[in-house]
């Protein structure tokens, strides 16, 4: 059974058609990849999801429950986190008190402040600084961490490697892996084609506020991505 | 000597004002909201311990006990009922909704308690009128220690609040980002009823000192309301809490050492003082942070 089942799904910033009609359900254990390019409703998707958006038509089905017009932080119980873009640490919390400010409706699970501390050794020297005076890799953990703490069953990542060194990503990527490797659901936003195709099971090409490819990562070549990517050819067929 | 006194006689009643300035600087440093009627909700809570009193003779100090839960659930329901839903509409909105707020607060007051001048200084006993006195022209009055006592207990008490808690934490998390805060598990309209009933229950404090330094009647709150104002700016506007009460000392010491050079100038010296600030590059004794505690 499916974790998460999205059903013409609309989302709007005023006039503007950020997501239309869209229609997608990630399974429990499924890692799957969003790719497209700026302006495709990517994050505007993963916010709704959250429940920081609020959709104009469609629904969205969580664990066979219904929770279009459920507030953001009821979800967050329910077992759905965010990793928002640019991370969005509260800046002047330290790093242990943005864990614990996340963990007071966290469920039950292996993940608290220690475990999360161990999973991102970085974290351990710096539980006491201010989260503004850290580096953006460094942030970046945090951030994973804060979303981890609540001890998600659907883990949404938007570009969490957006604006980091290289060093920084491949080290978030690593603490990433052991997480999808114990079986997490995780649905991300990666603007690396490799990365997402090498994390993912399943990469879903947005454009324009649709899907114009889908499959499993293993199958689908560069090429037709980046066609997909850049809206080369409109009429790709979905092969899944 | 006079002005080491007057300078001492200020800190007191800036401990005063900063305890009036305190809910101001909270609801403001989270919601954004400037809440006009917060004066009136002082005065209010004086008439709340005027009540008691007529029915239980005793101290105020006593009398605001059963006083502050009221105003708790008061600045809870404010929140609920009234401020949460004009803050969706921007940030206008509850400016004016305390405002109107303020007109209906002292418009009940009147119809309730009549027009006529009241004050609890009498009831305090003893405490409004002793003092120690240290020389010839030097003399500590007990309200003024009691008053800045018991506002560095209420700043003190409030940044333990702020760092140590959770629903503190939450309160800092929301006030630097609320959309945030809500992704990670944060209700934040209930965190903002939290912080209005803490707001208000100070306030009602602030009130009682007013009682018993001096009179009250149904339309002292908008004056208080000014002084309040000003210790928040000269504070800096969204800065620490104990920048408020620091902002809060310096209108009152700007005000005794006004009334020292004339009689007629306390007023005068401590709104110069808060346009001196606001005129300044940084615009606050401590620059402009969006950050609470």
């Amino acid at each position: 059974m499916s974790l998460l089942e999205i059903e013409g799904l609309n989302l709007r910033h005023g006039l503007l058609e950020a997501v239309r009609d869209f229609t997608l359900s990630v399974d429990e254990g499924e890692t799957v990849a969003l790719v497209g390019a700026n302006g495709a409703g990517k994050t505007t998707l993963l916010r709704a999801i959250a429940g920081a958006h609020r959709p104009s038509a469609g629904t969205i089905g969580f664990d066979g429950a219904d929770v279009t017009r459920m507030p953001a932080y009821r979800r967050v119980q329910l077992g759905i986190a965010l990793v928002p873009e640019g991370r969005r640490l509260f800046p002047a919390l330290t790093v242990e008190e943005n864990l614990l400010v996340a963990a007071q409706r966290r469920r039950p699970g292996r993940w608290n402040v220690d475990t999360v501390i161990e999973a991102f050794p970085m974290l351990a020297r710096l539980r006491g600084r201010r989260a503004a005076t850290l580096s953006g890799g460094e942030q970046q953990a945090a951030a994973i961490g804060r979303a981890l703490i609540t001890n998600p069953r659907l883990l949404l990542l938007d570009e969490v490697s957006l604006g980091l060194a290289p060093l920084a990503v491949e080290d978030v990527y690593r603490s990433l892996a052991t997480v999808i490797a114990e079986g997490a659901t995780v649905l991300l936003v990666e603007q690396d084609l490799t990365r997402a195709a090498a994390v993912a099971d399943r990469v879903v090409c947005m454009l324009e506020g649709r899907i114009v490819l889908e499959g499993p990562a293993g199958e689908l070549t560069r090429e037709r991505i980046t066609e997909a990517y850049f809206g080369l050819r409109r009429n790709q067929a979905v092969d899944a | 000597m006079t002005w080491v006194n007057d300078v001492i006689q200020g800190i007191m009643l800036g401990g005063f004002y900063g305890m009036l300035a305190c809910g101001l600087a909270l609801m403001f440093g989270l919601m954004r909201i400037i809440n006009l009627a917060h004066g009136d909700i002082a005065v209010l809570g004086a008439y709340l311990i005027y009540v008691v009193l007529e029915h239980w003779n005793t101290s105020p100090f006593l009398a605001i006990l059963p006083v502050l839960p009221v105003m708790l659930l008061l600045g809870y329901f404010l929140q609920r009922l009234l401020l949460e839903r004009s803050l969706r509409s921007g940030l206008l909105v509850p400016l004016l909704t305390t405002f109107g707020l303020s007109i209906v607060i002292q418009n009940l007051l009147e119809q309730g308690f009549s027009p006529d001048v009241r004050s609890l200084g009498a009831q305090a006993g003893s405490v409004a009128t002793a003092s120690w006195q240290i020389t010839s022209q030097l003399s500590i009055p007990a309200i003024g220690a009691l008053t800045l006592g018991v506002a560095i207990v209420i700043f003190g008490g409030l940044q333990l609040f702020l760092s140590r808690t959770q629903s503190g934490r939450q309160m800092r998390a929301t006030a630097q980002d609320p959309d945030t805060a809500e992704l990670v598990g944060i209700n934040s309209r209930a965190v903002y009823a939290r912080a209005t009933a803490i707001a208000v229950a100070i306030a009602a404090i602030g009130g009682m000192f007013l009682a018993i330094r001096s009179d009250f009647y149904p339309y002292s709150g908008p004056t208080y309301l000014i002084f309040a104002f000003e210790a928040v700016v000269i504070g800096g506007l969204g800065g620490s809490l104990w920048a408020t009460l620091l902002g809060g000392i310096v209108l009152g010491v700007a005000q005794t050492i006004g009334g020292q050079i004339n009689p007629e100038y306390p007023v005068l010296a401590g709104h110069i003082v808060f346009l001196l600030v606001l005129l300044s590059p940084r615009g606050g004794l401590v620059n402009l942070r969006r950050v609470t505690a």
